[in-house]
């Protein structure tokens, strides 16, 4: 099945984007070995917006932020962050990002409050600043009473925290966040989450990675699916989505003869009488859904109850690459 | 700044975070300045008496023969310190490389050999408190150094140098090391080659191939050095040829190291 819209790379409009590109990756290659992790990915994330690389584990995902992050030089590619030239300078790049890696890139050894301080001796802010800068991060990320503990006794979600935290020292406009969730509980989940809100509402451009579909819904701007090396769509959530079939309308009613009326009279129309629902294809869509409301009021049938079906992006990762996304680790 | 302030900027951070390492976990350090004390008084009081007896003309008592051996041995201990310390700068380094934090430096805007100079000096400071630590144990023991001040300072100056020599090589060593276990293991053989020089005997009384290697490997002329030094006879050309080793190996070992935290790859 192939769906009509996802030709790559799309590029995004969205109502928060302003300016140009914050990252514009052209045919990236990388190899290890003979294993070929990146096969040539485009992609565009416009400043200010949330982009999500969606992907199963070993896609490639994590290669492509370090590569773009600086930490690994692809074998090809014309890369340009945050309108600096990320092959001829990355310390030009390294100057302006932040990274939140997949493992918790704390000193474990330090305290939550060292660690923040040496962000920003690192970022040359001076003691004064650096101080206030470290107080003003741990109040903001719920760590004032950890602060003078040594981050080795931190649970994973204050870990994680004090790891963005870290990053944001620099007051960074770009922030990769590489699976910023995985391995967290639901509370912390969504900790992330509002922080991850609150910097986008700060104009900040956030490049995420994920292999969570709910996570890229929940926060992303714009979706690129990464599976075994290539970019095989890119688009936002709901675009993605709405370009799948199989969304449909579902009705209970009270009792089976209603089921069966209903069935008759409607196009499409599957029914199971044992739940006493009755599914018709269709969409959210005002005008569908009073058209259908209509005629069953003409024919006399009450529904109890409607709800309504969209394709999740599990659909569309399903419609794309012809195997699921791997879901058994998720929380 | 300059690209100059920077280097000094960022790797006077880097240190303050090894030196708070090094602080908030003081096991190491102990163990390692305990071995050398564990040498120096196995050496003095179990062997002393015997090996001293070489030392002193004529029919001396056991006493005389353990106070001569004790000052012939200090400088070899001291310098036993000096690489025990660059043994445990090669595992920090090497736990240092598993750490996420690296990482993060990786991507930021920092000297690139912050990391690494932060990790020699902390090496350096470790060594130069051993030294400390074991010349106090030493003059418990009895010894008198004939050293006066310029000596001293000579002295602590040939055994920075060959910290910053060894704490290098530690460092290559570490960054090359596939896993912590094996970066525990190879630069043990440092903290051997003071026997194997003229640490603890005379090399003239080895066997000829060893001799030769007592005699051409970097320990002994630095151990002559200090030795000479602390006992206030003339340096002769040991001092040269220590220094020239120190600086050779301090240069070589920099090259390498630098050039393997650049290429070391994300693995993950």
């Amino acid at each position: 099945m192939t769906a009509p819209v996802l030709s790559t790379p799309v590029r995004a409009r969205s109502a928060r984007g302003s300016g140009g590109p914050a990252v514009a990756a052209r045919g990236v290659r990388m190899a290890f070995g003979t294993t070929v992790v990146l096969d040539g990915v485009d992609l565009e994330v416009e400043e200010g917006t949330v982009f999500a690389l969606l992907g199963p584990n070993g896609a490639g995902k994590t290669t492509m932020v370090n590569i773009l992050t600086t930490l690994l030089e692809p074998d090809a590619g014309e890369i340009v962050v945050a309108g600096h030239d990320r092959l001829a300078h990355p310390d030009a790049v390294r100057r302006v990002i932040g990274m939140t890696g997949q493992f918790s890139a704390v000193d474990k050894l330090l305290t939550g409050e060292e660690n923040l301080r040496l962000m920003a001796d690192l970022r040359h802010l001076g003691r004064a600043a650096g101080a206030r800068r470290a107080a003003e991060l741990l109040e903001r990320f719920d760590l004032v009473e950890a602060a003078r503990t040594p981050v080795a006794r931190y649970s994973g979600g204050m870990q994680r925290r004090l790891d963005l935290a870290m990053t944001l020292v620099g007051e960074p406009r770009l922030i990769f966040l590489d699976e910023p969730t995985t391995g967290l509980d639901p509370r912390s989940r969504r900790t992330m989450w509002d922080s991850i809100r609150e910097l986008v509402a700060g104009g900040v451009t956030i490049f995420l990675t994920t292999q969570y579909l709910d996570e890229a819904d929940q926060l992303a701007d714009l979706v690129g699916i990464l599976d075994r090396g290539r970019i095989v769509a890119t688009g936002p959530p709901r675009e993605l989505k709405a370009a799948l079939p199989g969304g449909h309308v579902e009705l209970r009613f009270a009792d089976a003869g209603s089921v069966d009326r209903a069935a008759a009279l409607l196009d499409g129309a599957q029914c199971d009488p044992e739940a006493r629902t009755v599914q018709v294809p269709g969409d959210r869509s005002v005008a569908f859904l009073r058209g259908l409301l209509d005629r069953l009021a003409a024919a006399g049938l009450d529904a109890e109850s409607l709800a309504i079906h969209e394709a999740d992006l599990d659909d569309v990762f399903f419609a794309l690459t012809g195997h699921p996304t791997t879901t058994e680790h998720r929380p | 700044m300059t690209t100059l302030a920077l280097t000094v900027a960022d790797s006077a951070t880097m240190f303050r975070r090894q030196l708070k390492h090094l602080l908030r976990y003081p096991a190491m350090t102990v163990l390692l300045v305990g071995m050398p004390v564990v040498f120096l008084l196995l050496f003095v009081y179990v062997f002393g008496g015997q090996l001293g007896a070489g030392l002193v003309p004529g029919h001396a008592g056991a006493g005389a023969s353990r106070g001569a051996y004790l000052t012939f041995i200090v400088p070899g201990v001291l310098l036993m310190t000096v690489a025990a310390a660059a043994n445990g700068t090669a595992i920090l380094v090497a736990m240092d490389m598993t750490e996420g934090i690296i990482a993060r430096f990786r991507t930021m805007a920092i000297a690139r050999a912050s990391v690494l100079t932060a990790h020699v000096l902390g090496s350096v400071v470790q060594a130069l408190c051993g030294v400390a630590v074991v010349l106090g144990v030493a003059l418990a023991l009895g010894f008198r150094p004939r050293a006066g001040v310029l000596e001293w300072l000579a002295a602590i100056g040939v055994m920075a140098l060959f910290a910053v020599a060894l704490a290098w090589l530690a460092v290559a060593l570490g960054l090359a090391a596939k896993s912590v276990e094996n970066a525990s293991n190879t630069p043990m053989v440092l903290t051997l080659l003071p026997f194997l020089g003229s640490g603890f005997v005379n090399p003239a009384t080895m066997p000829t191939g060893l001799r030769q290697f007592a005699q051409y490997q970097p320990f002994t002329p630095v151990t002559d050095t200090v030795r000479a030094l602390l006992g206030g006879a003339p340096v002769g050309s040991s001092a040269l040829v220590a220094v020239a080793w120190c600086v050779g190996i301090a240069a070589l070992s920099s090259l390498w190291a630098t050039r393997l935290y650049e290429r070391r790859r994300i693995t993950h």
